[in-house]
């Protein structure tokens, strides 16, 4: 008898075994289970949550432009998403180290818009808009743990950077002096179309005749339905492939802008919203008073500082911006170029010339490609979206395009 | 450690014993944990923190001087919202949960979730604990919430402490928030609440990922130093660009996004995300603990 039950035995134990085997696989399926559910939700609920294209009535473009041109959006408050790939490495972080750190500030303070907005230039950016009527607009940009901030309510101009916890000001009323900081004035600077509209309004102005402008189809942006209308640039030579808008279809608000090149590939600058909401904002959002603590610096008094900085400075001037003639601009619309001369009329030294170490002048080549014309030679520097040609005798030809346009205008500036 | 030594008198030795009703069990596990000089001194640790801002902050600025404006400037500034401390004190309390949320408060959670099952196991205590007509479930469960109270008991302390230090060396009153509005002080202490409880939140993921591994060894020290090394691994690996793509996924990605509280309005994109990936990481590495706990031979 005790064979057979310790036959048994082993058997019911094998048994137990392997129903405890399959009891712990069934329970580590759990984890991988709900890891898998976690996955597949990420994965799949933007994809569901994507409706497809809303249907709206029919606008052809004119009906379109016009309904953005009599759209008259006073009050809005927003997020908007702003990323710019130029192809340029990523400077964002180590530009704003070396050009801002707190320590040695330009004139205006850390809180200074000029300095904060180039910053806009790369990268990828999360904007708040909010705007009451034409007295009371902000625009802040949210940083990790900080933000900076530009408000306008009435005559007054705050900016607020909440790092540092400095404020910058400046009244309405000293517009019409004089100084340095005339472009602080008046909030954000002409030439950075931060909110769709903006960015809208600057494209159509380009001239009809070299822009094709279409509707196509309906898209949805932060929510809303919106018309799909397409800008593109008629002639060659451009490296803009196309600019999108989406066209809020209630109130004709831009919700998105998107500039895509003609070589393809990802956007170079999309801003769009990812909320927008057009009730009114709260009254508090345009009320900035700074906090005992808050440095605050004046525009007038950054103006004037500024100018007691460069008197000293006068003799040993060096060769910078300020010396650049204003460019000549050859051709119109799109392909239109910007032609300026080097300070001091060199271009860039040469491997030969013996000017550069040949490490330097090999690093150089890297960055640029060498071309030859009738212009002698030069190199040329691209990004995605503008191209420069700056030839051996201190010519610069930069524009939004391809570099046989810049050859050929070069050829033909000679 | 000292349960060990403890007579082995009744069915866990050492701490108090579990009723059967519910909760008790629960109960019984905060007065241990709770009781515990390790515990006490974790938390007299993350007292001390802002204490030691608040000393800092103070003695910089005596002179009148700005905090910003001094020697550092930028990133090297110091933690988050630090260059407002000297207009509120209630900005101690979110410069001090943001200093130490980086590494002070999920070190302190790794040694309590590390310690929870191993640390029983080390100790010989686990199976008078099993023996109990609990259950290995409910055992886990408690061992859970528990941690999970720690990991609020540790935020709450840290911003209480924030919070009279605070008020006894720098004015309060009316804040301005990040976006340059202004909101009373009553609003303030509730954001600052609401501060402290997603801080809390967001440790929910390491307290889970310290408590699975707690199940796989039986070493609390192994379990706490895996916790606290795989933070540390982490933390490093957020900050490399190059793995920008996965970086989302990371438990301390979004971390810092309490500071959205303090927007106006506030932003809320980011703090849903990391409630989401907490809770996600939460189910995942809890769902492995259990399937480990309940289906390992105990043996210690």
């Amino acid at each position: 008898m005790a064979p057979y039950e310790s036959g048994t035995d082993t058997e019911a134990a094998e048994r137990a075994a392997a129903a405890r085997g399959r009891k712990k696989a069934a329970r580590y399926a759990v984890p991988v289970v709900v890891l898998g559910l976690a996955a597949a939700t990420i994965g799949l609920v933007p994809a569901l949550a994507d409706s497809g294209d809303p249907d709206l009535p029919e606008l052809s473009a004119q009906e379109l432009i016009e309904k953005i041109a009599a759209s008259d959006t006073q009050r809005l408050s927003g997020t908007v998403k702003i990323s710019t790939d130029l192809g340029l490495p990523d400077l964002g972080g180590l530009a704003g180290g070396m050009a801002s750190p707190r320590g040695e500030q330009g004139e205006g303070g850390a809180a200074d818009p000029k300095s904060r907005l180039t910053e806009l230039a790369s990268g990828t950016h999360t904007l708040r808009v909010a705007a009451d009527g034409p007295e009371k607009q902000r625009l802040s940009i949210l940083d990790d743990a900080a933000e900076y901030s530009l408000i306008h309510n009435g005559d007054e101009v705050w900016a607020y950077d909440s790092a540092s916890d400095e404020a910058f000001h400046a009244t309405e009323d000293g517009k019409h002096g004089d100084g340095g900081g005339a472009e602080h004035r008046g909030g954000l600077p002409k030439d950075v179309p931060a909110t769709p509209g903006e960015f809208a309004k600057e494209v159509l102005k380009a001239s009809e005749e070299t822009t094709s402008v279409t509707a196509e189809g309906t898209m949805q942006v932060a929510g809303r339905d919106a018309y799909k209308l397409v800008v593109k640039p008629k002639g060659e030579g451009s490296t803009v492939g196309a600019v999108t808008f989406a066209v809020d279809a209630k109130t004709g608000t831009p919700l998105k802008a998107t500039l895509t090149p003609a070589g393809g590939g990802a956007a170079v600058v999309e801003a769009g919203y990812t909320k927008v909401d057009f009730g009114k904002p709260a009254a508090s959002l345009f009320d900035y008073r700074p906090a005992k603590g808050t440095k605050v610096t004046e525009a007038e008094d950054a103006a004037k500082e500024a100018r007691g900085k460069d008197v000293p400075r006068g003799p040993g001037k060096q060769p910078g911006a300020g010396d650049l003639a204003a460019p000549e601009i050859l051709g119109e619309g799109w392909s239109s170029i910007a032609r300026f001369e080097v300070p001091g009329g060199q271009g860039l030294p040469d491997a030969g010339s013996g000017d550069l170490p040949p490490e330097a002048a090999s690093l150089l080549d890297a960055f640029g490609d060498k071309v030859k014309g009738d212009f002698g030679t030069g190199r040329v520097f691209s990004t995605r979206l503008v191209n420069a040609l700056i030839t051996d005798d201190g010519t610069v030809y930069a524009g939004a395009v391809t570099k046989d346009a810049l050859v050929k205008a070069a050829e033909s500036a000679k | 450690m000292s349960r060990a030594e403890a007579p082995a008198a009744g069915t866990a030795p050492g701490r108090a014993p579990a009723r059967r009703r519910p909760g008790g069990l629960l109960r019984s596990e905060l007065l241990t944990t709770f009781r515990r000089w390790r515990t006490l001194a974790l938390l007299g640790v993350l007292a001390a923190v802002p204490v030691l801002f608040g000393i800092a902050v103070k003695v910089e600025t005596a002179d009148g001087g700005s905090l910003g404006g001094g020697g550092g400037g930028g990133e090297e500034a110091g933690p988050a919202f630090i260059s407002q401390v000297t207009n509120n004190g209630l900005f101690l309390v979110f410069t001090a949960l943001a200093a130490t949320l980086p590494f002070f408060l999920p070190m302190a959670v790794g040694v309590i979730a590390g310690d929870a099952l191993a640390g029983e196991a080390n100790a010989g205590t686990l199976r008078y604990l099993l023996v109990a007509p609990a259950g290995r479930t409910r055992l886990l469960l408690t061992k859970y919430a528990t941690t999970l109270v720690f990991c609020l008991a540790a935020t709450l302390v840290v911003a209480l402490s924030a919070l009279a230090v605070g008020a006894a060396l720098f004015p309060m009153g009316e804040l301005t928030t990040i976006s340059g509005t202004r909101i009373g002080f009553g609003e303030g202490l509730e954001r600052a609440l609401l501060i402290a409880l997603v801080v809390a939140a967001s440790l929910v993921g390491v307290a889970a990922i310290g408590l699975f591994l707690s199940t796989l060894t039986s070493s609390g020290i192994a379990a706490m130093a895996t916790t606290v090394g795989l933070l540390i691994t982490v933390q490093i690996l957020d900050q490399i660009p190059q793995l920008h793509a996965v970086q989302p996924y990371f438990f301390s990605h979004y971390w810092l996004s309490f500071a959205d509280l303090m927007r106006e309005p506030v932003y809320w994109d980011e703090i849903t995300r990391n409630l989401g990936l907490q809770a996600v990481y939460a189910a995942v590495f809890g769902s492995a603990a259990w399937a480990r706990f309940t289906t390992k031979d105990i043996t210690a």
